[in-house]
């Protein structure tokens, strides 16, 4: 389902003596459906680099990655949007939203996105929340004001809204208490079973053995940190 | 798929200088797109060069009209594009005042556009702009005050009812959220996304403010000196730009 050949990524920085740094050398490697990979490494070694270009948010300067059929490093912008919205899912460690915005349409978004009935979209939504145990009276509130840990659980909610054929999960246990940690494995677990194509950052241990099948040493593709 | 607008090749020189230079892009069905540069980079020039505003030098502005499928803006006789400027087009200008007739009343500032289509039945007409007001959130208590009585976001709001209205299927905004407070800006993007996803609308967005393209827009132009220096998709540009000057001015925004 994910496939990535030979990739590699460069950053230029004009603007700071024109200093080209190289932060991704040669990684291969695929997740089939119902797969879910991890990626390790020190800090810094790229991981959440490598994830956000294969969401196309970070351009690839050579290689190849192939969601499906599209590869991502050739297409068109109206392509990835495309994709974004109807296979390739990704749960970032931030939630980023128009303000006055109420919770619930922001969960409910992307399925309103895909053409789905409000008062469906909004049932899913309300199913999310409350399985994430977001209290009630916070529904009609716009997010930007809730604590840390409701942020989070509001944006995988957001990201778990539709049943996406690959995901992409920075850190989605992180600053979650037991319990709603146990909600969001469970969630995963569930994406798998269906079928879904799962690439995770997981810096708590328990949870990556858990919910991964192999993990996948970002480190050693990071020119500079392999040594 | 036939792409709304397709913009090849546009150029408007002044004297010696260019306003904008040889820009070309496509923009498709229900797509949101993004201008941004400093001032005086070309974009407003751009913007006016595609709704017919100014005539430029060179290029076509091809729209695929309801009717007669993929036609050359630039060409089209006067009346027919003053025709598509009432109907699929829109333009939202920086200035509700330039937008606006000040010395008509809210409901009649909305009506004038229906009148315009040919609509004739007064209660309609009422009906139709006292709903409009409503979805920009303007009390319909206000419907026989004049714009001139409204604060500047109220005027900037009734400014974006009296465009849509009629339904348009192409919107040009020239800095939409400009000089507005923060709060009110907020509202406005929350309207304008939901009109957007709810009429599937397309437009084309000039501002030089980064966070209303991340919210508003799904691509992104890069303009400097009247040359587009680098486009894609909005969040790409935004993260990860790879031109000197796209660099510059994302990180150029003052962290809130």
């Amino acid at each position: 389902m994910i496939n990535l050949n030979n990739v590699s990524k460069t950053f230029t920085l004009h603007n700071q003596g024109s200093a080209v740094i190289e932060v991704i050398n040669d990684v291969s490697f695929a997740v089939e459906p119902g797969e879910c990979v991890a990626l390790t490494g020190a800090s810094g070694a790229g991981k959440s680099t490598l994830m956000r270009m294969i969401y196309g948010n970070y351009l690839t300067q050579a290689g190849e990655i192939r969601i499906g059929d599209l590869d991502i490093v050739q297409a068109k912008p109206r392509d990835i949007i495309k994709l974004r919205r109807d296979v390739l899912g990704y749960v970032s460690q931030f939630l980023r939203v128009v303000p006055r915005v109420p919770t619930l349409d922001v969960v409910a978004e992307p399925l309103r996105a895909l053409g789905v009935a409000a008062d469906d979209a909004q049932g899913r939504a309300k199913a999310l929340l409350t399985q994430l145990n977001i209290p009630q009276r916070l529904w009609s509130l716009s997010p930007t004001t809730f604590s840390g840990g409701e942020q989070q659980r509001v944006n995988i909610a957001r990201g778990f809204a539709h049943s996406y054929p690959a995901m992409l999960l920075d850190e989605p246990t992180a600053s979650l208490d037991a319990a709603n940690r146990e909600v969001v494995l469970n969630l995963i677990e569930e994406a798998k079973a269906r079928g879904a194509a799962i690439i995770g950052i997981f810096h708590d241990e328990a949870a990556r053995d858990r919910v991964c099948d192999r993990e996948i040493d970002v480190g050693r593709f990071t020119p500079g940190m392999a040594a | 798929m036939t792409p709304l607008l397709s913009v090849q090749g546009i150029t408007k020189r002044y004297g010696m200088h260019f306003g904008c230079a040889d820009v070309s892009f496509d923009l498709y069905p229900g797509e949101v797109m993004g201008i941004v540069g400093e001032s005086g980079s070309g974009k407003s020039t751009l913007l006016n060069c595609m709704a017919g505003h100014l005539p430029p030098d060179a290029g076509r502005v091809v729209f695929d009209t309801r009717t007669d499928g993929p036609r050359d803006t630039i060409t089209m006789s006067e009346p027919e594009r003053r025709m598509l400027g009432r109907t699929d087009w829109a333009f939202v200008h920086q200035h509700a005042r330039d937008g606006l007739r000040m010395g008509v009343s809210a409901g009649g500032n909305v009506g004038e556009r229906l009148m315009a289509v040919g609509e004739r039945h007064y209660g309609n007409i009422r009906d139709k702009a006292t709903d409009w007001l409503g979805r920009v959130e303007i009390d319909a208590s206000r419907v026989d005050d004049r714009p001139t009585t409204f604060s500047g976001g109220m005027q900037q709001r009734l400014q974006i009812a009296r465009n849509l209205v009629t339904g348009p299927r192409l919107v040009f905004m020239d800095e939409p959220t400009g000089g507005l407070d923060v709060s009110v800006q907020a509202r406005l993007l929350d309207l304008l996304r939901g009109l957007v996803r709810d009429m599937g609308l397309s437009a084309i967005i000039v501002t030089h403010d980064l966070a209303v393209v991340r919210l508003l827009a799904d691509r992104l132009m890069v303009m400097k000196s009247g040359r587009v220096v680098e486009a894609g998709l909005t969040d790409q540009v935004l993260d990860d730009p790879q031109h000197a000057y796209s660099q510059l001015l994302v990180s150029s925004v003052l962290q809130v």
